[in-house]
């Protein structure tokens, strides 16, 4: 996974609440079995009209948020379903991170898994943030997650942002997780014998 | 440990291999199931790294998202979906892990194959990259859905790093009145707490009705939780629940099920036993409800109608309102039951189980599908078609105009050419009504089996009241 330290790029609004999965990326996007070549996807049904054109009012249609890194949400962004694909979609398109009052549990996991930071913040903050991201001439946020703080396009005072601290750690370091638990081997082993002594019914032979 | 404890504590405390310092606890997982849409990243991940499936006997898969439900002897037409399934038929292979394939009369849904087969079990921990993993939480385990990074993982490691999550209980208490279902139950649930309701929690479901209901009807209460924002909801282990599993090809068997049996009666929550939040419903209050708009939050009762989003003060959740009437194509203020239908979908994870079957069945019996009106039924696995083609439930289905099909998700979601078109309006035992779920364009009404039943008689939402 690729390091996550200071991102500084243009933020694009989107004042949506419970922005779903299927609106991040449709399920016919689902049939790939790759990670990447997903951003063509992503917010497919806003982003494009019926002929396939671009939706010319759609935010990440317009200058200059085509270029967005940054994304800021309304509530409860990402929910429905499990699918990696959303958030493998944003990163194929280029957003690192996505600022929000609330995320649904599934998507926030997923995002850390994929070198993408979501930022939880009060709804005030994020509404501030999103009127700055859409009325800034160059709307440029700067993501520093070693101090926790998000510089703005106005030079208002920055805002300082909380991250679970294991998960901040494997950002910064760009850290894989299996890697990480594989060396808790022995544990597991020694868990996994207990389990054959007091519950042997959840062992069975290889069908 | 001290102190009195709930269901879903004594279950996480019993998976926990190692706590940090922060409160990330490495989980051992029990059971991991596995389906072809969110596994093929995840096994070339494995192959990448030179990594084995830790326990293949704790694993098992199926195809279920992209298969047709119209013969399948010739194979999958759309060839992305067809490699998709190859993929997981070589990935199983490769790995060693046990596969219901295509044409296996065990295949199914994931969510509806567990619990049939014995896999799902009181007291383990179960995953799956897919959300509706809750659904195993209805025999009192801690089922909830992951990402494919995290699949990866559970392959790799039969663990994940988890946080401990918060605690809900929701208690229904009184009696359900004839007619209101446990979808509808559910769908009242989502529609009291909203569709972040339950983010960060695990909801236990409690009180009179949910004990009273089946263990099909637990499994749709427990299935829709994600609706709620829940990555896992559970009910306490029961006789109902014993008897369900007893004799189950996967379930333990003889002294083993005496042992287990006797593990699984310490299982449900001590008396005094405390949750992070408690919400209570009379269930004397619950009607037969119908969604309007494109979160399974926006519920209205059959005798109701389309809200106004002047109503509503605050702008963004106005906007939402504005921008989901304009996209189900409803007026503020019509009624629900004026509301037309062309589609009606009976299946998925949620309402695809033989109980559900029968429901329709019951509603349909000597009736006729109302000529406008395309009523498919796909039953949740290749048993429970099976089983109600045996119970002469196909005949009584076809004879009132429904298709009857092959087993999968289907129009759930729309990945196999099971489609709504744009602007075709369907009413669907399914869990999602976000815009273009069961295809571009859709319109997608969430009810139980027997409104949607009804529904499909009247070629219009029509309280099934009037039919019992």
């Amino acid at each position: 996974m690729q390091p996550f330290r200071r991102l500084e790029g243009i933020a694009a609004p989107l004042p949506m609440v419970n922005v779903d999965t299927d609106k991040i990326i449709p399920a016919h996007w689902l049939k790939t079995i790759k990670r990447t070549g997903l951003g063509v996807g992503l917010f497919e049904t806003l982003r494009y009209r019926e002929d396939g054109s671009e939706n010319p009012d759609f935010v990440l249609n317009r200058e200059p948020w085509r270029r967005a890194r940054i994304l800021i949400a309304g509530e409860n962004f990402g929910c429905g379903s499990s699918r990696e694909h959303a958030p493998w979609a944003l990163l194929d398109f280029g957003i690192r991170c996505v600022i929000a009052p609330s995320f649904a549990d599934i998507f926030f996991n997923n995002c850390f898994k994929n070198g993408i930071l979501p930022i939880v913040l009060p709804r005030e903050t994020v509404d501030a943030l999103m009127a700055e991201a859409e009325t800034s001439p160059e709307p440029v946020f700067t993501i520093d997650l070693e101090r926790q703080l998000i510089l703005r396009p106005s030079g208002n005072a920055p805002v300082r942002f909380e991250v679970d601290p294991f998960k901040r750690h494997c950002l910064l370091e760009g850290l894989d997780d299996i890697g990480l638990t594989l060396k808790k081997a022995h544990e597991i082993e020694a868990y996994e014998e207990a389990l054959r002594r007091e519950k042997p019914w959840l062992f069975r032979p290889a069908a | 440990m001290s102190g009195p404890r709930t269901l879903f504590e004594k279950i996480w405390d019993s998976h926990v291999i190692e706590e940090q310092e922060d409160g990330t606890c490495l989980l051992y997982i029990d059971r991991h199931l596995v389906h072809e849409v969110t596994s093929p990243q995840a096994f070339e991940g494995l192959r990448q790294s030179g990594r084995r499936v830790r326990r293949p006997d704790a694993t098992l898969a199926v195809p279920d998202h992209n298969l047709p439900t119209t013969d399948r002897s010739k194979g999958i037409a759309d060839e992305t979906s067809r490699i998709q399934v190859e993929t997981l038929q070589k990935n199983c292979a490769e790995f060693g892990i046990p596969l219901f394939d295509a044409l296996d009369i065990r295949q199914g849904i994931v969510h509806v194959i567990g619990p049939e087969q014995g896999f799902t079990l009181p007291g383990t921990t179960i995953v799956c990259g897919d959300s509706h993993t809750s659904t195993h939480g209805a025999f009192g385990a801690l089922a909830f859905g992951i990402g494919t990074s995290e699949v990866e993982h559970v392959l790799a490691t039969q663990t994940l790093l988890q946080k401990r999550p918060k605690t809900m209980r929701i208690r229904v208490e009184g009696e359900l009145p004839l007619g209101v279902t446990a979808k509808d139950v559910i769908l009242a649930i989502i529609g009291k707490i909203g569709t972040a309701g339950g983010t960060g929690h695990v909801i236990e479901y409690a009180g009179e009705v949910v004990r009273g209901l089946s263990m099909e009807g637990r499994m749709t209460v427990c299935n829709m939780s994600i609706e709620a924002g829940a990555r896992a909801g559970l009910v306490a282990p029961d006789d109902k629940t014993y008897a369900y599993l007893a004799g189950r090809p996967m379930a333990p068997k003889g002294a083993l099920w005496e042992q287990a049996v006797a593990y699984w009666r310490t299982l449900p929550s001590d008396e005094g036993a405390r949750y992070d939040r408690e919400v209570v419903l009379d269930a004397s209050e619950i009607e037969p409800l119908v969604t309007w708009g494109t979160s399974p939050q926006d519920v209205a009762p059959i005798s109701g109608r389309v809200p106004d989003p002047a109503a509503e003060t605050d702008p963004q959740r106005r906007a939402a309102m504005e921008r989901a009437l304009a996209y189900m194509g409803l007026e503020p203020g019509t009624p629900i039951a004026e509301i037309r239908i062309d589609t009606v979908f009976i299946g998925s994870c949620t309402n695809g189980r033989i109980e559900d079957l029968r429901a329709v069945a019951k509603i349909v019996e000597g009736r006729r599908v109302a000529p406008h009106v395309r009523a498919l039924v796909v039953p949740g696995s290749g048993l429970v078609k099976h089983q109600a083609e045996e119970e002469g439930i196909d005949r009584i289905l076809l004879d009132a105009g429904f298709e009857w099909r092959e087993p999968g998700c289907s129009m759930c979601l729309a990945m196999n050419p099971d489609k709504l078109s744009p602007g075709e309006r369907c009413a669907s035992t399914s869990n999602r009504n976000f815009e273009g779920r069961q295809g571009k364009g859709g319109r997608t009404h969430l009810v139980s089996p027997a409104m949607a039943a009804a529904a499909a008689i009247e070629g219009r939402f029509t309280d099934v009241r009037e039919f019992l």
